[in-house]
């Protein structure tokens, strides 16, 4: 037990335990410090001085997220010193950013904006100066950095080496002009950042954004000739609603469908269909390198951030990972091969959009292993966040729609693939169907709570009648590289590893609404756990249109034509 | 008169060397610690009321308790030789005329504090104290002052030196030991402080030069002689470094219960032209006016006069000079030098540099004056560390003594002295 110090604050006595910030400590009281550099997933920084107050006997105001509660201190968050400084401040930061509100991507959701709203900022007596035109890096297929609306909180930085282990970008030169950079300013694309987007969700400003691609998806709805049809991943359905003003989580599976279909989308199906798809060839993969003492442990791929990882951080890991496309890439080559020849459309003509909580899967759709249907097997991927954009710009009144089914047969799913949108998902979706295809018995508990929950990393061990089994989930990459350290020195205790980029799984992915915390986080995954729950199948192998595409189309898992199609490979990555 | 830093220097053919430093009594104090306890060490240290002489003024032997008390180990000893603040060049002399005395000193810690490694970082710009400084640490090890089993104790002790890159910040401890960690060099949050948490987060003892170039003179002579010298205030000798417009700059070690006046007038040699201000701790420390001048310059009168003695840097200012363009200098320079971590300073600054810039072109307005006086006190108030703190100091303090200058410039668009461009009519 940690002792207790006894402080003030805002003349309100509190006992918090030692160590506590004095930002924590106000919490407690329902005081929310404003703040900027704070976040509450990363270390420590202090240095956007926003959270400042002032301490009894302290001759000068300190950070309240830097300053650890005392034994009899008496703080004031609120006070004529402490709100002239922090409008200052915000003064100061403000006479550096661009004015560009109106055309902001994060016009909506700017914490910067918000805190010279709120703390009442109505003149910008710095305003004269002279701005730094930074040329945007625009290398990512899925990030684009605008130096330009830096604050330099850090924040960024600090998710992309603390959470993920990456370390993509830094800071580099001193004083006013001080850059947040990657590795001798090559880009996002030429060194080893992820795409998994976590720095976006991270940033304050409009300093990082997803490449919106929004303008061809309505090109190509616009265009008679296509074929559009759209997937929505499982993770969409448990948050897009928080763009509309729902509360975290709130499930709006059937209103999302019906939103889609006004959008103007030919077909609107789910990314679940491939979800099932995969769970089918995973299992089989994993039951075949058991069998055939292949390469174990057999790690997930349906995160590209994850793969993009593995690719530039453990090369020596690769023959580890399953080389089963993602849901999403299963998805866009079974539309343009089977479902087109099902709807007699010439696959050239076809569009597919996917809908993802993630910036990964823009990358992904543009690697070239991901073609076997001939063409781009996806062609536009939109993140939750720009979903919500095209809903609101056609005027759409989401919140007070009908519920409405996605179209058959690629939007026909089970419960294992929606939870495919949380950490521990995938994982609990093979299990479900190895256990059955290996037993041949019919599983009578479907929950498998030990891999389920928000924790870095889970472990459990399974009987598939006889065979132990013995499997590992981890979230965020900087959990992950644990779990990679022993598989890379052979000393992996694992069978069967699922490793998901971020924190939380795709509920937490990059292209998700803000916030993203952890508190919305869990409210997300409930939502999830629950439309599995209600579901008439939850098992992988019993999806019908599943059924239907090995018999008419594919064979068996793991056929030629399954490999062809629904397989990838992988490449050694540098690191810069 | 009473020389502790410069006895040796000052001497007829006294060369960096350890057969000159012996010469003159040298490591006689590190033998006389090495017989006596850690404790005893620390008493005297503390008996001599000597505080550190980087700016900061903490008492040094306090300093040495905390680190002695910490639990953690390994400990360091680290030297700030980073001496980069202008107008400040006195530890220069130390390194490259008796690197010695600096490394008997750190030696004499390293045992008191139970340290076995120690480093000076050294001023980028250094490169002729880094080269001395070499050879010494050299000869020390040769000589079994430094190495292993020190003086055939039991104690072993080992001095690294680093060199700077030319950060100004890197003189700010926390800073100084993130470069020293190979880190880019910014400030950390304090508490906790280096004596808990400095080099790799190991209790750490961080002196500035001149503050541990007098521990062997107070080993010798006991911490009580040491307490007798200068102002009680805050006792010893002081390097003074006086630069501007006086006959005589240098490097003068005085007494501390020397005055300004004695400092610029005998020592210095006079003012060439009329006094106008004078700046008693570098470009950090407030302006004083030639009103000031019979203070004494330790550390609590210089502060009680409504300035700091920081480094010891006198800098005279005389008529010749538009105070608009001497506080604009001082702003570029902080600008340039803020190294970007918290906003107030990256961002104030920036925007100090900019409104004073526009005054000189005759663009100012009488409000930018008000908003500097504001962006001081905010700066002071949430800066990361002493260089955003004190950045604003000499702005505003020119501009509350030299307030008429500054509004001519601004309703009248005119330098008096015709110094500013004034390009705006």
């Amino acid at each position: 037990m940690a002792e207790m110090v006894n402080l003030t604050i805002d003349n309100q006595k509190l006992q918090v335990p030692e160590g506590t910030t004095i930002f924590e400590s106000a919490k407690k009281l329902n005081i929310n410090i404003p703040h900027l550099c704070y976040h509450e997933n990363l270390s420590i920084y202090g240095a956007c001085r926003i959270c400042t107050v002032e301490i009894e006997k302290h001759p000068r105001l300190e950070p309240s997220c830097a300053t650890l509660a005392e034994e009899g201190m008496n703080v004031k968050t609120n006070t004529l010193r402490v709100r002239r400084a922090r409008k200052m401040i915000v003064e100061l930061l403000l006479a550096n950013h661009p004015e560009d509100c109106f055309t902001c991507d994060r016009s909506q959701t700017c914490e910067l904006r918000k805190l010279a709203y709120d703390l009442g900022v109505k003149e910008l007596r710095f305003e004269k100066g002279r701005k730094y035109h930074y040329v945007e890096d625009t290398s990512s297929p899925s990030i684009i950095r605008d130096p330009n609306k830096c604050i330099q909180c850090s924040r960024c930085i600090r998710v992309c080496s603390e959470i993920q282990a990456v370390g993509a970008i830094d800071f580099v030169n001193r004083g006013g002009k001080t850059q947040v950079l990657t590795f001798f300013n090559k880009g996002l694309d030429n060194v080893e950042c992820t795409t998994c987007g976590q720095c976006i969700l991270a940033c304050p400003t409009g300093a990082l954004r997803e490449r919106t691609i929004i303008d061809d998806v309505w090109n190509a709805i616009a265009d008679d000739k296509k074929f559009v049809v759209v997937q929505t991943a499982p993770a969409v359905r448990a948050a897009i609603g928080e763009e509309f003003g729902m509360p975290p989580g709130a499930l709006v599976t059937g209103k999302m469908a019906a939103a889609l279909r006004r959008l103007g989308f030919d077909k609107v199906f789910d990314t679940q269909f491939g979800a099932d798809l995969t769970v089918v060839e995973e299992a089989h993969e994993l039951i075949e390198r058991i069998k055939n003492k292949g390469t174990l442990p057999m790690i997930t791929s349906c995160s590209p951030g994850w793969i993009k990882y593995v690719e530039h951080f453990f090369p020596e890991c690769l023959e580890n990972v399953s080389t089963c496309k993602s849901p999403q890439q299963m998805f866009g080559t079974i539309a343009k091969t089977y479902y087109a020849q099902k709807a007699g459309v010439k696959p050239e003509n076809m569009y597919v959009v996917s809908i993802m909580p993630c910036t990964a899967k823009k990358y992904e759709a543009e690697r070239p292993e991901m073609r076997a249907s001939g063409f781009q097997d996806v062609d536009a991927v939109l993140t939750t966040r720009e979903a919500a954009r095209m809903i609101k710009e056609a005027g759409i009144d989401f919140q007070n729609l009908r519920d409405e089914d996605f179209d058959e047969p690629l939007g026909i799913s089970t419960g294992a693939a929606v939870i495919f949108g949380v950490t521990g998902g995938v994982m609990e979706a093979a299990l479900r169907t190895a256990y059955e295809v290996v037993t041949g018995k019919t599983l009578a508990k479907l929950d498998f709570e030990q891999v389920r929950g928000m924790d870095g990393i889970k472990e459990a061990e399974i009987d598939l009648d006889g065979t132990k089994l013995k499997v590992a989930v981890t979230n965020g990459l900087a959990n992950a590289k644990v779990l990679l350290e022993q598989v890379k020195d052979g000393k992996s205790p694992y069978q069967f590893i699922e490793i998901m980029a971020c924190p939380g799984g795709c509920l937490g992915g990059g292209g998700q609404p803000m916030p993203t915390n952890d508190e919305i986080r869990k409210a997300r995954a409930a939502s999830i756990y629950l439309e599995d729950k209600g579901k008439s199948i939850r098992k992988s192998h019993e999806n019908p249109a599943i059924i239907s595409l090995y018999k008419e189309f594919l064979g068996k898992p793991l056929s030629e034509k399954a490999h062809h199609l629904l397989h990838t490979k992988y490449t050694k990555r540098s690191r810069y | 008169m009473m020389k502790i830093l410069l006895k040796n220097i000052n001497k007829d053919g006294y060369k960096p060397d350890v057969q000159s430093y012996l010469k003159e009594h040298g490591y006689q104090a590190l033998k006389k610690a090495l017989e006596t306890s850690p404790e005893k060490v620390i008493d005297e240290v503390k008996k001599s009321n000597l505080v550190g002489r980087g700016g900061a003024a903490f008492p040094t032997g306090l300093k040495w308790e905390l680190a002695r008390k910490a639990s953690d180990s390994p400990k360091y000893v680290v030297c700030n030789a980073d001496e980069g603040e202008p107008g400040t060049f006195k530890d220069r002399l130390i390194l490259e005329k008796d690197p010695h005395l600096l490394i008997e000193a750190m030696t004499i810690c390293g045992y008191t504090i139970g340290a076995e490694t120690g480093f000076i970082y050294i001023r980028g710009e250094y490169p002729k104290a880094y080269k001395f400084l070499s050879e010494a640490v050299k000869d020390a090890e040769r000589n079994n002052y430094l190495g292993k089993n020190v003086l055939r104790s039991t104690f072993s002790f080992k001095i690294n030196l680093y060199r700077g890159a030319g950060a100004y910040v890197c003189g700010e401890e926390t800073a100084l030991l993130d470069s020293l960690e190979g880190k880019k060099g910014q400030s950390r949050v304090k508490p906790p402080f280096p004596t808990f948490a400095g080099y790799k987060d190991k209790p750490t003892v961080l002196n500035n030069v001149e503050t541990f170039s007098n521990v062997p003179s107070i080993i010798l002579n006991g911490g009580e002689w040491f307490s007798k010298i200068g102002s009680p205030l805050s006792p010893g000798t002081k390097m003074y470094c006086i630069s501007g417009d006086v006959n005589k700059p240098g490097v003068y070690e005085l007494p501390t219960n020397v005055t300004l006046r004695e400092l610029i007038e005998k020592y210095g040699g006079g003012v060439h032209g009329k006094l106008k201000a004078v700046l008693p701790g570098g470009t950090s420390s407030n302006f004083l006016l030639a009103k000031d001048l019979d203070i004494e310059m330790d550390y609590p009168s210089v502060q009680k006069a409504g300035s700091m003695l920081g480094s010891g840097a006198v800098i005279v200012v005389n008529d010749k000079h538009c105070m608009v363009d001497v506080a604009k200098r001082c702003a570029e320079f902080f600008d340039y030098e803020s190294c970007g971590k918290c906003s107030p300073c990256r961002e104030g600054t920036k925007r100090t540099r900019e409104i004073l810039g526009n005054i000189t072109r005759g663009d100012g307005e009488l409000s930018d004056l008000e908003l500097l006086k504001e962006l001081q006190e905010v700066m002071y108030d949430t800066s990361r560390c002493g260089l955003g703190q004190a950045a604003l100091n000499p702005i505003r303090s020119a501009i509350e003594k030299f307030t008429d200058e500054f509004k001519e410039h601004i309703t009248q668009k005119k330098c008096p002295l015709g110094i500013c461009p004034m390009e705006v009519t």
